[in-house]
């Protein structure tokens, strides 16, 4: 018989069911989370799996090639990796060491790279070290002696030592190694043209045998008498050989290379990297060496980088300077004139006024030298009426040149900065002020412009390091010219420091990697000298608000 | 916990990212060391330009048949090769073949970062031009495969025959009525390159020549007499207006493909474009101003060897006997369209008036300086010759003083 159902019966039943329901949703929240921990864990373990794997690969080929410095720092920073990502405790440590790592690699390496350049001769002629100099000169002296016949030659082995059998025009038949001269031999076997092919006790190699073998057997010369000044005999491809007389022999124990030609004795000459003669000519190639202050001296000494040196440092800061102020004063009037809310299709406008912020710089600056072509540019042709105004050949319309084009690339950007800036200004007290009776231009002076600095000044700033190096603009539209042909220095009217840089270390095809350096640090300790002393000053104008 | 395991993922992934990076600094990339020996000595690495890249990849193929050595093409930005190849072959981890142009030779020498080429016997098989282009200090340092000159371009709608000096040039081209009789790429700092047939029909080229027809940077005889003619020449094209320096590459370009002048100095580079504009263009020698024929430069181009390659007798044999060979002469013709360095591979290209007019150039041409000194020359000689033809000043005064810094630069 059923019995009838009270409501305190049901409310039991009812408590029981939420009771079990609540559990299940615990246990489940429970499991999810248990789930979500495994699968945190999963990816965490194959995470570091694959990053200790290419750790592991990169300290196995380290370890072959005993590169002991490299070796250390990988093993440490994978070491400390997987402890970070391991230990319980090291949270901000889990967020900073990807950044952490980077910043080394590609910022306190490659700085600190540059500056140990600044301090070497590393540059054409100076590239590599000195044993790959030797080798090279070497290499080089070896002549094939004028008028001299090819040999027919077959390369064979025995006991792991490689001979030449040669076959001269004559067909004479002959075998020769690196520490026997050329004698003649009766028994060898030829083919139809009567070259020589193989000989008895003997192996001959095939060409992917001597492929294999190939860096021995190209440095193989077999003398072709007793006597060494008859020349060598060397085969450039393992078919054929040809006779060679070197002229430059070196000695390992004086550090000399004597021209045998000319009895010219080349000493070794350490604080230059090269090996000179008495009268100072150098061979080329010569190495690396580390030469102290010399570069900077250079920077400072050398006439053609001295003389012009004061004119081109005072047109960079007045060329970064001015590029600064036009663009800020062009973007902040923009901004502020469509920040109105009385101004109607804003939007529009303001879109087309990014507009040569998207283009690259230099695409724009290219399409600027062509516009400003005096005889068949845009602006003559077509604004001047066919007048023909040398825009980028007159030193001081050039110049006007270069800052008007940069105020055309860089207003953009201030516009940009100004609007965001102006918006954050709360529109209260723009009300407030008019309410005293401040006049648009005194609420402009007085209230929005030291508000908007506050923000702006630092972009001011790196603004103004950047047109400091802006090589891309100079090197595009004028590329440092007009030159004065009279002046006898490559360094023209609109030159800035790191445009002339690029003059002075890198001329034709010659790099002087080492005096760029050395040029690059002077200009980043100029630029942060003014860095400093701005962010001073805009420190002191946010203590003022 | 999704922000939380988000970020952990991302956290990860950068770290992968970076110990990539760190591993690629430090030792990922020299595998060919150690352990992989055997195979790499029997890879042979050729740094090759888009263009040639896909004809070397058949030659690649045949090499590999025929000698068992596997031939790794990597694709290069031409104009970046020269400063990479410098820069990677000390490391070790250069190619063991690479293409290139011949004015580089001096400067990758004085590197030692080239070997020399036995060219042997096929030296007889190389138009003379391009073997002495490869020649520097007696030793051949590349294998060429093209040939590259300016000549006449004529458009013969306005002008039916071929000039044979400067003066009928101008004169067929004024009767032409165009709006330039001529069109001689000049620009704001001048044109050396496009300039110098004029310079070498006075009688001036920038360096004397040996007997075996090398440089010798000794004798800079760009300042003799003739150079000083050559400037007074420049002055009075310059205030005739026959020569200007508003006129760049891309204006003189454009106004011959538009039919504003019979005449154009310039390379195959822009005949395509002319005959894409409608232009029937014939190729013609540059006529001469003064006494003397009038030599343009020549640029070959080819491939040269490392000097730390571990697989010299196999880039030997590569280089001469597949890119030495007339197919692959006559298959890089095609696509580049220069005329090829081999004999037999010229002549059958020659078959294209185009090609065989440019040829024709650049037989009697003179190869652009290979001797490092010629770097220093740039520098003033184009200034030089855009204030000459402004007319900045007296013309031989301008000139002498070029020659004097010039020759500073060298003894420096």
């Amino acid at each position: 018989m059923p019995t009838p159902r009270t409501g305190r019966d049901r409310t039991a039943r009812d408590n029981s069911l939420v009771t079990q329901l609540r559990q299940s949703k615990r246990a489940g929240r429970i499991a999810e989370a248990a789930s979500v921990g495994i699968k945190i864990l999963l990816v965490k373990i194959l995470l570091l799996g694959i990053v200790d794997a290419i750790s592991v690969y990169a300290l196995f080929v380290l370890f072959l090639k005993q590169d002991w410095v490299v070796f250390g720092l990988v093993l440490a920073v994978t070491l400390i990796v997987n402890w970070i990502y391991f230990s319980k405790n090291a949270l901000p440590a889990k967020y900073l060491t990807p950044g952490l790592i980077f910043l080394v690699i590609f910022q306190i390496f490659v700085v600190g790279y540059s500056g140990y350049i600044a301090f070497t001769n590393y540059g054409t002629g100076h590239n590599s070290t000195r044993e790959d100099a030797v080798a090279s000169l070497i290499a080089s002296a070896q002549q094939r002696v004028p008028d001299s016949v090819a040999y027919d030659i077959t390369v064979i082995e025995q006991l792991g030592a490689y001979s030449l059998l040669v076959t001269d025009p004559d067909g004479r038949i002959s075998v020769g190694s690196a520490d026997a001269p050329l004698r003649e031999v009766t028994d060898a076997e030829t083919d139809a043209d009567g070259v020589a092919t193989a000989l008895p006790g003997y192996t001959s190699l095939k060409f992917s045998d001597i492929a294999a073998n190939q860096e021995v057997i190209a440095a193989l010369s077999v003398p072709l008498t007793d006597d060494p000044n008859e020349g060598v005999l060397r085969t450039p491809d393992g078919s054929k050989a040809y006779l060679y007389l070197s002229d430059l022999v070196y000695d390992e124990a004086a550090r000399t290379m004597t021209n045998t030609t000319t009895n010219v004795v080349y000493a070794e000459d350490r604080t230059v990297g090269a090996f000179a003669a008495e009268d100072g000519t150098e061979l080329r190639p010569g190495w690396k060496v580390e030469v102290g202050f010399d570069n900077f001296a250079r920077a400072f000494g050398t006439d053609s980088i001295r003389g012009p040196l004061i004119n081109v440092t005072l047109w960079t800061f007045a060329f970064a300077f001015l590029s600064v102020a036009t663009t800020f004063a062009l973007g902040l009037f923009l901004a502020l004139v469509f920040n109105d809310l009385r101004m109607r299709g804003r939007n529009v406008y303001r879109v087309i006024l990014i507009l040569p912020y998207a283009f690259p710089a230099f695409l724009s600056a290219l399409v600027w030298a062509g516009l400003l072509n005096p005889q068949f540019g845009f602006v003559n042709q077509v604004l001047f009426g066919g007048a023909e105004i040398p825009w980028l050949t007159n030193e001081w319309l050039a110049k006007f040149s270069i800052i008007f084009v940069n105020l055309w690339l860089g207003f953009p950007y201030m516009f940009l900065v100004c609007t965001g800036a102006l918006q954050s200004i709360p529109g209260e007290l723009q009300e407030a002020a008019t309410v005293d009776g401040a006049r648009p231009w005194q609420v402009f002076r007085l209230i929005k412009l030291p508000l908007l600095l506050v923000s702006v000044a630092p972009l001011l700033i790196s603004s103004f390091a950047f047109n400091f190096n802006n090589f891309n603009l100079i090197y595009m539209l004028t590329n440092g010219g007009p030159r004065d042909v009279t002046a006898g220095v490559n360094v023209g009217a609109t030159d800035i420091l790191i445009s002339m840089v690029y003059k002075v270390a890198f001329v034709g095809a010659n790099r002087d990697y080492g005096l760029a350096s050395a040029f690059s640090i002077i200009i980043f300790l100029l630029v942060a000298v003014v860095s400093i002393i701005s962010f001073r000053q805009t420190k002191a104008l946010e203590e003022l608000n | 916990m999704m922000v939380n395991m988000k970020g952990l993922v991302a956290a990860g992934a950068v770290v992968v990212a970076a110990s990539l990076a760190l591993s690629g600094c430090s030792g990922g990339a020299s595998p060919k060391e150690g352990a992989g020996d055997k195979a790499a000595a029997n890879t042979l690495t050729v740094w090759v330009d888009a263009d040639r890249g896909t004809v070397l990849k058949d030659a690649a193929a045949a090499f590999t048949k025929e000698s068992g050595v596997k031939v790794k093409l990597i694709q290069k930005d031409f104009p970046k090769i020269q400063e990479e190849f410098i820069a990677q072959v000390p490391t070790g981890k250069g190619p063991d073949i690479t293409i290139g142009a011949h004015d580089w030779i001096g400067n990758l020498v004085s590197n030692g970062v080239l070997k020399p080429v036995e060219l042997g016997d096929t030296t007889a098989d190389f138009q003379p031009v391009a073997v002495t282009a490869m020649t520097f200090e007696g030793k051949t340092y590349g294998v060429p495969y093209s040939i590259e000159n300016i000549a006449l371009l004529r458009n013969t709608a306005l002008a039916p025959t071929a000039p044979a000096t400067y003066a009928d040039m101008v004169a067929a081209g004024t009767a032409a009525g165009t709006e330039f009789p001529f069109l001689v790429p000049v620009g704001p700092e001048s044109d050396p390159y496009h300039l110098y047939p004029f310079q070498t029909s006075f009688g001036a080229p920038v360096f004397g020549t040996n007997s075996d027809g090398s440089y010798n940077a000794e004798d800079l005889s760009i300042g003799n007499a003739g150079g000083e003619a050559y400037a007074a020449w420049l002055a009075s094209e310059g205030a005739a207006g026959h020569l200007s320096v508003n006129i760049t590459n891309d204006i003189a370009k454009e106004k011959f493909n538009a039919g504003a002048s019979p005449f154009f100095l310039s390379g195959p580079w822009n005949v395509p474009d002319a005959q894409k504009a409608g232009i029937d263009v014939a190729i013609d020698p540059i006529p001469t101003a003064s006494a003397n024929p009038a030599q343009p430069f020549v640029g070959v181009q080819g491939f040269f060897v490392s000097a730390k390659t571990k697989n010299a007798l196999a880039a030997n044999e590569f280089l001469v006997n597949y890119i030495g060979s007339e197919e692959v002469q006559t298959a890089l013709y095609e696509v580049g369209g220069r005329p090829p360095a081999l004999t037999s591979a010229f002549e059958a290209a020659a078959a294209d008036p185009i090609t065989a007019g440019f040829g024709t150039v650049g037989a009697t041409a003179v190869p652009m300086p290979n001797i490092p000194q010629m770097g220093k020359v740039w520098q003033f000689w184009g200034v030089t010759e855009a204030a000459i033809i402004a007319g900045e000043g007296d013309p031989a005064a301008l000139w002498q003083k070029m020659t004097g810094e010039i020759q500073g630069a060298i003894a420096k």
